[in-house]
């Protein structure tokens, strides 16, 4: 390598990606070839930073400037600006939204400052595609130490020491499931890594497979020596072409460095990884209908036991973990099980993921200590409610999930608190929903998903949540009554005590979440039949208030369906026949005249 | 032996026969043909030894394993929440308008298909669609009108 001076790292996960920074790492390693500089200076295309919604991002070092939506036209400035003379480029840092103030570090960042990275370490700091910056950064050290130093046995001992659980939902010790397979007698076992991520509102997965493959390579081959199993499997889901990608080439690049294959680091432990895709089917995340699926068979879930670990692909032992489980092995066996364990709570250790969507204003991905309240996440990680608007839920857990409420705003965060509140982890996706949000629609939209998703297989879930569905659609419609509230409950009950997998034993959550929390919406929407939040479209209507309508014709030219109608510079009229409540109009319109009702 | 024969035989050497191999020749047809035709799914049967409703079922219960004909381009509109929540029906309207297809259909043409899809993780970028294996993200109905016009310019 040579030693360069200065580093630009230009962020390169498929977020900022979308927004032109292969434009920018191209213009800034032409201009600085132009200058002669390019020997001094190396550019980089890193994983994500996580701080996508200031993307493309683009950060200097040493003196770790963090530049935020850099546009591709910015490059030039930056290099003569910052480069050469030392200036930095005020208008492109950050601000802190509450005072105003730029900050030029990314540690000084509210975003930042209340994160540990262990999952995401080198997100954002590594060239995915480069195993050398990974070796660099200890990668493959956790690895030889094993196989040098550490009996399996031992290694295990490592991983129960740390209290890791699986980051996949369930929350399983880690090293337990490696012990138990280990135990089990078999002439092949394998290592399954489920990158089937398929949670509405969770990208962690994707964004590790994309920012930092060799961690999970890493972590494979370490399982694989625990467990006595020579092969591993990698399910990825069709929906991650990046993520595909970028794995498939650090398996070569592990190849070529003898960090797979039959002589791993000379050890004689011999571990090789194939990938298999998915195909669009959220039950496989699974486990069980994951290994069916990767046996060539329909995803159905089985009933366990025999768990994977007795009997999985193949009818042989499997150990299956998801991908942040994965990418937390490496830092425990390099900074020892007491450095993990000191992190986090009583009974969940470590850290956690987080991917923060919905009427947030910072979204993107985030880690925290387990224990870290959601009024620090939301708020300070967070940065508050879009466009100043009051908080009314957080949806964790997706659609096996709940909403939590003000309520549960300084409650720490980890398994057990969440399951006593009424959510769950989950694989850490987190949906913020403000005063605009129908929370009865919400749960609708859930059982939308669980209506496609479920595979059919039992009746529970394939007909149960056919009538929750039918029940919440009634309500929206404001056909519901009192009766139907109570018949919800019920049947969410009997579903969640007989469906045969994780999929339906969870699937109402969502409703019952909701109605203990939220009743009253439910309560509206059924004897006054109106949506508090205004969102359900039958119990509202978007009309024109003649005062304050200017006749601009805006609303006019953005009808997808032609139902406004009006003169310019007079009153204009929505015909409520052929509206189809799409809400263009409402957002066009910049005089406010378009009200709900 | 006709193009799909081929490529089914060139996939089961390349894969492997048995069971286990059905999911990648299937994809590997999909990825060829844009969809899985029942002369396929007979073939593929014929090829791995397998009943044919063995592999009509399996088939049909992936949802990225389309078996009706496909356009050249398959667009996948993310449905999922936050998508919704932050204006993927105006997305869907804007395309439907555009191409005169509803969700589901094909253009006249073979270029274009319509479909909807659940979560694509890119909740943090929403709306967000897929076309074949591009992703788009933060859709405006401007910028779908942008972005599907560039395709259009292709050949079909």
């Amino acid at each position: 390598m040579t030693a360069y001076n200065t580093h630009i790292l230009v962020c390169g996960g498929t977020g900022c990606k979308a927004s032109e920074s292969e434009l920018i790492k191209l213009n800034f390693k032409n201009q600085l070839a132009e200058l002669g500089l390019d020997d001094d200076v190396q550019v980089i295309h890193t994983g994500c930073f996580g701080f996508c919604e200031k993307g493309p991002i683009v950060k200097i070092q040493p003196d770790n400037t963090f530049y935020v939506t850099v546009r591709p036209e910015d490059t030039k400035e930056i290099i003569e600006e910052h480069l050469i003379k030392g200036r930095k480029v005020e208008r492109l840092l950050y601000k802190n939204p509450k005072t105003q103030e730029q900050v030029t570090e990314s540690k000084n960042m509210d975003f930042y400052k209340k994160q540990v990275r262990v999952a995401l370490r080198n997100c954002g700091f590594i060239n995915p595609e480069n195993i050398e910056e990974y070796i660099g950064n200890d990668g493959y050290s956790a690895l030889g130490k094993c196989l040098e130093e550490y009996s399996p046995e031992e290694t295990i001992q490592v991983i129960k020491d740390s209290g890791l659980r699986g980051r996949g939902g369930g929350g399983f010790p880690t090293g337990l499931k490696w012990e138990i397979t280990r135990k089990v007698q078999a002439d092949q076992k394998y290592v399954v890594c489920n990158a089937d991520e398929g949670d509405p509102g969770a990208f962690m997965d994707r964004s590790i497979l994309e920012g930092d493959p060799h961690s999970v390579i890493e972590a494979m081959a370490i399982c694989g020596y625990c467990i006595g199993a020579s092969k591993g499997l990698v399910y990825i889901r069709a929906e991650y072409p990046l993520a595909i990608q970028r794995l498939k080439t650090a398996l070569a690049q592990a190849r070529e460095y003898g960090l797979l294959g039959e002589n791993v680091l000379g050890s004689g432990f011999g571990f090789e990884i194939e990938i298999r895709y998915g195909a669009g089917a959220f039950v496989c995340g699974e486990e069980t209908a994951l290994i069916h699926s990767m046996e060539g068979k329909r995803g159905e879930p089985t009933f366990k036991p025999p768990f994977p670990s007795e009997s999985g692909y193949m009818g042989k032992p499997t150990n299956v973990n998801n991908v942040e489980t994965f990418a937390n092995i490496p830092p425990i066996i390099n900074k020892g099980a007491a450095w993990f364990s000191s992190i986090g709570t009583e009974k969940s250790k470590g850290t956690k993921v987080f991917a923060l969507a919905g009427k947030i204003n910072n979204v993107g991905l985030i880690e925290v200590p387990m224990g870290t309240t959601l009024r620090e996440v939301i708020y300070d990680i967070g940065g508050g409610i879009k466009d100043g608007k009051k908080f009314k839920a957080v949806q964790t857990g997706g659609p096996s999930g709940g909403c939590l409420t003000t309520a549960f705003l300084d409650t720490p965060i980890d398994y057990d608190n969440l399951l006593a509140a009424g959510s769950m982890m989950g694989s850490g996706g987190m949906i913020v929903m403000d005063e605009d949000d129908c929370m009865v629609s919400i749960a609708k939209f859930y059982l939308e998903f669980t209506l496609d998703e479920s595979c059919g297989k039992c009746t529970p879930c394939r007909i149960g949540n056919k009538r929750l569905h039918e029940i919440l659609v009634k309500i929206t419609e404001g056909k519901g009554t009192r009766e139907d509230i109570d018949k919800l409950r019920m049947l969410s009950q009997v579903i969640k005590d007989t469906s045969l997998c994780g999929l339906g034993q969870t699937s109402p959550n969502p409703v019952l979440s909701t109605l203990d929390n939220f009743l009253h919406e439910y309560e509206a929407h059924v004897d006054s039949k109106k949506c508090p939040a205004g969102q359900c479209k039958a119990l509202m209507q978007y009309v024109i208030d003649d005062e304050k309508c200017t006749g601009c014709t805006l609303c006019f030219r953005n009808c997808p369906v032609g139902a406004i109608s009006g003169e310019k510079r007079s009153p204009h009229y929505i015909d409520q026949t052929l509206c189809i409540k799409c809400g263009v109009c409402f957002e066009k319109c910049k005089f406010d005249a378009i009200k709900i009702v | 032996m006709n193009p799909v024969q081929d490529l089914i035989k060139s996939l089961a050497d390349k894969h492997g026969k048995n069971r286990e191999n059905l999911l990648p020749i299937l994809q590997g047809v999909v990825e060829q043909e844009k969809y899985l035709s029942e002369y396929s799914m007979i073939e593929i049967a014929r090829e791995l030894d397998l009943p044919a409703a063995e592999v009509f079922g399996t088939a049909t219960f992936y949802s990225f394993l389309e078996h009706k004909k496909m356009g050249k381009y398959i667009i996948r509109v993310c449905k999922t929440i936050t998508c919704s929540m932050k204006g993927k029906n105006q997305i869907l309207h804007a395309i439907e308008d555009m191409l005169k297809v509803s969700i589901g259909e094909t253009t006249p043409d073979g270029k274009f298909s319509l479909m909807q899809t659940n979560c694509l993780g890119w909740c943090h970028k929403a709306p967000a669609m897929l076309i074949n294996n591009d992703i788009y993200t933060e859709l405006t109905p401007e910028k779908v009108r942008e972005i599907l016009g560039e395709y259009m310019k292709r050949e079909s």
